[in-house]
């Protein structure tokens, strides 16, 4: 089997999986609503404060929803010896670490979908005209967060106290891409062209790069449990 | 072999000392709690060599497997988290008669607190893996992760803001520093760094003989 189908394997086994559970997308778009009202709880009201915090709030609860999935996508693999078979996987290991790195991107595109189109709902922002250039921070975001979460998510799924361990690891590491998209938004939102954050894309690419690269020629390692 | 490094090193360190106190001058603006920095700029350095020590002996460890790679790792991570620690806490004293505030969001307090944490969590997986050798693999991969992220670090926080004097050293430009302060600087990060070095031996020959004890 080629690389590209292999990894085709992984993405349709977790996505046919999920699929028929519905355990992890259900509870994880749940828990961003639940985010958006506790948001409103604590910091609510004066919509005009809210305002200036809107890009970070946006992502914290990105980034919240994507840790509670990313922390499970090995967990699962744990039950009935599935493990053992991803290990008998013959080839490159490297493709089940993009298969599953795929399927998390999907995870989080769906959480960001739900995330983006309940804060316009709710806070009554109009994020239209920066739409484009938010879909590209969006993207190279993504990317750089779920790269770096399946990888600590194979290390954790072995670990003690995981479900603790698992954002302790992940989110200092996340800093340079946090930074990165939460000041492309606020410049987005406020209207500047995306040639004016373009440092920060640059940035956002060579994390993307950097992890991804680590994550492909060290997977191998975590795969052996 | 050991002892004499800790001998050599207990020497640099009172050299370093008595280049401090005694021959670097007083300092005209900030008075003498800018000696401080002949302990504050050598720990961060000799901190981030140990993570470059870190990294290398991580990817050695894994390309070999070989448990000396493992342990010059894990000595070499502690040796640094401890400091980076001294670095953050000098940095703390000093900054608090002189810019007023024990701490504030600047970009490199900000990048060093960031690697910081990045490396107690390295420490942390060790901890709480309970198969030593499987330990080893998961901090060997957050040791080049977070090595690597580094530089990320420095740049995004530099670019979210910075207040903090321009370095001193590794700029571009004519040094600004008089030589003998430039001097003590670099005997006490000889100093440093060969304490640093005493540290990680001695470390390494513990990990080695629990080990054996255990085996």
């Amino acid at each position: 089997m080629t690389f590209v189908r292999r990894t085709w394997a992984v993405v349709w086994k977790d996505v046919l999986v999920e699929r028929r559970s519905k355990e992890t997308v259900n509870a994880v778009l749940f828990f961003s609503v639940l985010l958006l009202f506790v948001f409103e709880f604590t910091l609510g009201g004066d919509r005009e404060r809210l305002i200036t915090v809107l890009p970070g709030l946006l992502w914290l609860g990105v980034l919240l929803a994507g840790l509670l999935g990313l922390g499970r996508s090995f967990v699962l693999e744990r039950e009935n010896d599935c493990w053992e078979a991803l290990l008998l996987t013959p080839g490159d290991k490297g493709a089940i670490y993009v298969g599953k790195l795929v399927g998390n991107l999907l995870l989080m595109a769906l959480v960001e979908t739900v995330v983006l189109g309940l804060f316009t709902l709710f806070m009554n922002v109009d994020i239209g005209r920066a739409m484009p250039g938010l879909l590209a921070v969006l993207a190279l975001g993504t990317l750089g967060i779920a790269a770096v979460g399946t990888l600590f998510g194979a290390m954790t799924a072995h670990v003690r106290a995981r479900e603790l361990l698992f954002p302790v690891l992940l989110l200092p590491v996340l800093v340079p891409v946090l930074l990165g998209i939460v000041k492309s938004t606020e410049a987005l939102l406020a209207g500047e062209a995306l040639g004016s954050v373009s440092h920060w894309l640059q940035l956002l690419v060579a994390a993307d790069v950097i992890y991804v690269v680590a994550g492909l020629l060290t997977f191998d390692v975590l795969l052996e449990g | 072999m050991t002892r004499w490094l800790g001998v050599v090193a207990a020497i640099g360190l009172i050299a370093g000392l008595v280049m401090a106190f005694g021959v670097a001058p007083r300092e005209v603006t900030q008075g003498n709690v800018q000696r401080i920095m002949y302990v504050h700029v050598p720990a961060v350095w000799v901190a981030y060599l140990a993570f470059v020590a870190v990294f290398v002996a991580s990817i050695a460890y894994l390309w070999t497997r070989a448990a000396g790679a493992d342990r010059v790792a894990h000595a070499a991570a502690e040796v640094g988290v401890v400091f980076l620690g001294v670095n953050i806490a000098t940095g703390a004293i000093w900054g608090k008669p002189t810019w007023g505030t024990w701490w504030t969001w600047d970009a490199r307090l900000t990048s060093v607190a960031i690697v910081f944490v990045i490396f107690v969590g390295y420490m942390l997986v060790r901890q709480m893996t309970d198969d030593p050798e499987r330990g080893a693999r998961f901090a060997a991969v957050v040791g080049i992760v977070g090595t690597l992220n580094i530089p990320l670090v420095h740049f995004s926080v530099y670019w979210w803001r910075t207040l903090h004097q321009p370095p001193t050293f590794m700029k571009p430009g004519p040094a600004a520093a008089s030589s003998s302060i430039r001097a003590a600087l670099l005997v006490n990060f000889a100093g440093l760094l060969l304490l640093g070095t005493y540290f990680i031996a001695k470390r390494y020959a513990l990990l080695r003989a629990q080990h054996e004890a255990t085996a």
